[in-house]
């Protein structure tokens, strides 16, 4: 016969985990559902009248073509980030690994930008690339390039993908770091002495061996992105021009808090919270299996 | 034992003590004014504070127009509101339509017994904020309207008088650039100067329902064919840069300051900004005329912000909201907000008062603004806009200005465009508010 052990079942172990679910029912959950329940309303700024409209928020952005647009814009936008933060951190990483004298000093200026706030990464990006006082127009002007990002569409997505992986290189960074120091340094030494230079053992051995990290930092820098670039567009752009660097995020605060229009940026934003559940459910339940060494 | 009796007779005494400063009744007031613009608002609540012992005014600032504005309906809708807030005039519809939260400015004095008369006040200023029936909402505070500034000593290197009409400031900037000068003209706040003010100048429509004072089902009409010519004709001087793009609200500012621009449209209020950083003499005149549509200009419309009553509190604060609104509106107090900001008094009697004073003798051009305001009487074309949602459409105009600089759009569909976008969010914000 087995014997079956039993817990007297004890009110601790719920108090111990009662503050994490507080903590997400109050400042995750409930604003969550706020906002869906937001999403059905067409409602004036004050709250004065409200009118339970179902779904009809969301077919107004289903048929708005310039919220259609700003989709686009965004994928197009976290993919440049991703690739440009996550290229410029990969080719430090490597560097940095290398170095032996003054390693540390190397790696903490490198992480550095993590610690600016968007809007004011977003505020010194501006200021070096402002048509009228900035230094880059200044010294573009000698090469014959016209800078001016309040006109150029172009230029000001390029501007705000700088600043936004500009932020990101010291994240991805240090995960790169880490990842090609645990490397075991014996591969790496064998490979030498077989014959392969640096840059053979680059692109054979450690871009292959730190490819995890290369899924996983693809899915956060997309998220990042996504949702946490707001300062940065806040200060350099504003959306413009012409609605040229209007990302979802932005949009979603442009509509609600300039626009007034509640309901609308609710619906907006629980689109948002779909899109960034299923970005969170792809890395946890695909990657994690699928890249192995 | 002890520590905690001395701790207690501490916290009372300062108890007591904070006790008796609020015998007066706190009225707060919500601003949007940054800069040296914050201390002058400081130093009207501190001398209105100084001036009487009922009540005291405390003034804070919200950050921006719209920040302040959003603060403020946050507020209300949990139930924290102040009494006055400081709103921009696009936001003039929304404030309006929300009939239970708003106290409107004339009521408010009937009610508190404050002698107010209407007639006191500039008919231009205060035409934006009332009623169809005539019932001023809220009280004017900060206004201006757009004028046209220009680099004296640039005009006369180049040999350009200044400009009255669209021809000269075409003709003037031709000159400006053929005489080495980066652009000829720029202008900020465009929708506000280039669509909003060229209708009212011109006695055009822009929207129908007299521009929606009658009527929240108003349409827009401004992508008609004089808006649509004047902006094609600008578009076509970007070619030799006799027109240059600066950037949305004050960001070509710098432009004309550097002295890279030598003439710059936008709001009277830059006067402070531009006696700190222009090293040139710079002059203000009346906007441009276009001839082809009127032998004389209409009047301008105001732009800038007005003090909103907002409901909830208790009758002996709002006696303390009139009485502050009275000390607001005084012929010094007006006077001197004028002269130091730029911007228009509001009432008659400060621009008596600064004529008296000798400030325009002393600062010509100062009283561009004010003259182009009270031209005429306004029309329903030109008293003003009140139309919902209109921060978001303003946003929409830049947009389609923006395609039409960047030569992506021709102007008439660029006009076609932002009245049709224009028209959805006007639909949406009827839809909110019945």
């Amino acid at each position: 016969m087995l014997k079956r052990v039993h817990f007297p079942s004890s009110l601790l172990p719920y108090l111990l985990v009662a503050p994490q679910i507080i903590i997400t029912l109050v400042f995750f959950m409930w604003p969550a559902s706020q906002a869906i329940y937001q999403s059905f309303l067409i409602e004036d700024a004050f709250g004065l009248s409200t009118e339970f409209v179902w779904f009809e928020n969301f077919e107004y952005l289903w048929n708005d073509k310039h919220y259609h647009a700003a989709f686009i814009r965004t994928g197009f936008f976290s993919l440049a980030v991703a690739f440009l933060s996550m290229s410029v951190a990969l080719i430090l990483a490597a560097y940095a690994d290398r170095v032996i004298k003054g390693a540390m000093t190397y790696r903490t200026l490198l992480i550095w930008p993590y610690a600016v706030a968007p809007v004011l990464a977003g505020a010194l990006w501006l200021f070096m690339f402002n048509p009228t006082i900035g230094i880059f127009p200044y010294l573009l002007k000698y090469i014959g390039y016209d800078w001016n990002h309040y006109l150029n569409g172009n230029q000001a997505m390029g501007l705000i993908i700088m600043a936004a992986a500009w932020k990101q290189v010291a994240y991805n960074f240090l995960f790169y770091l880490a990842a090609m120091q645990s490397i075991p340094k014996s591969i790496i030494e064998a490979a030498a002495i077989d014959g392969a230079g640096p840059m053979k053992r680059f692109w054979t051995l450690i871009l292959p061996l730190v490819s995890p990290t290369t899924f996983f930092l693809l899915v956060i820098n997309a998220v990042y992105a996504f949702f946490d670039t707001f300062g940065i567009v806040h200060a350099i752009t504003q959306g413009g021009p012409a609605g040229s660097t209007t990302i979802l995020v932005y949009k979603v605060f442009n509509d609600g808090f300039i626009g007034l229009d509640l309901g609308g940026s609710a619906a907006q934003s629980v689109i948002l919270m779909i899109l960034v559940i299923a970005m969170t459910a792809v890395q946890f339940g695909y990657f994690e299996k699928k890249v192995e060494y | 034992m002890k520590k905690y009796i001395l701790g207690s007779l501490v916290a009372g005494s300062l108890i007591a003590l904070g006790a008796s400063a609020s015998a007066q009744v706190k009225v707060e007031w919500w601003h949007a004014m940054g800069g040296a613009n914050n201390d002058r608002v400081n130093k009207i609540a501190t001398d209105f504070n100084a001036s009487q012992s009922a009540y005291e005014i405390v003034p804070t600032n919200k950050g921006n127009y719209t920040e302040t504005m959003t603060a403020a309906i946050a507020a209300f809708r949990a139930g924290e509101q102040p009494h006055i807030v400081q709103v921009f005039e696009v936001g003039t519809a929304t404030m309006m339509a929300a009939k239970g939260a708003i106290v409107p400015v004339e009521k408010l004095m009937k009610d508190a017994g404050e002698p107010f008369d209407k007639s006191d006040y500039l008919p231009a200023v205060i035409s934006y904020y009332q009623t169809p029936e005539g019932e001023l909402l809220s009280m004017p505070f900060n206004s201006s309207t757009p004028v046209l500034w220009y680099n004296a000593d640039a005009l006369e290197a180049a040999g350009a008088a200044e400009p009255k009409t669209w021809d000269e400031v075409k003709v003037a900037a031709k000159k400006l650039v053929d005489n080495g000068m980066a652009c000829g003209l720029s202008f900020g706040w465009q929708s506000w100067v280039m669509v909003e003010n060229f209708s009212a100048w011109h006695n055009l429509e822009m929207g129908t329902k007299e521009n929606g004072f009658a009527g929240f089902d108003t349409e827009f009409t401004f992508n008609n064919d004089a808006v649509k010519t004047r902006l094609a004709d600008v578009a076509t001087m970007s070619a030799d840069k006799s027109f240059v793009y600066g950037g949305r609200r004050g960001d070509s500012l710098p432009l004309f300051t550097n002295g890279e621009c030598g003439m710059w449209m936008n709001s009277s209020a830059y006067y402070g900004s531009m006696k700190a950083q222009a090293k040139f003499n710079f002059a203000q005149t009346m906007l441009p005329l276009d001839t082809s549509l009127a032998s004389a200009p209409q009047n301008s419309i105001i732009g800038g912000a007005t003090l909103w009553v907002l409901g909830g509190h208790e009758s002996d604060e709002y006696k303390g909201v009139a009485k502050f609104m009275t000390y607001l509106s005084s012929p010094e107090v007006q006077a001197w907000w004028h002269q130091e900001t730029g911007y228009v008094p509001i009432t008659t009697a400060a621009y008596e008062l600064s004529k008296k004073q000798g400030f325009y003798d002393s600062n010509p051009g100062t009283d561009t603004a004010i003259k182009q305001l009270s031209l005429n009487t306004p029309t329903p074309n030109s008293r003003g806009l009140r139309f919902g949602n209109f921060v978001q459409i303003r946003d929409v105009i830049n947009e389609e200005l923006e395609a039409l600089w960047a030569g992506d759009k021709s102007a008439s569909d660029a006009m076609d465009a932002a009245v049709e976008r224009g028209n959805t969010l006007l639909r949406k914000f009827e839809r909110s508010v019945k």
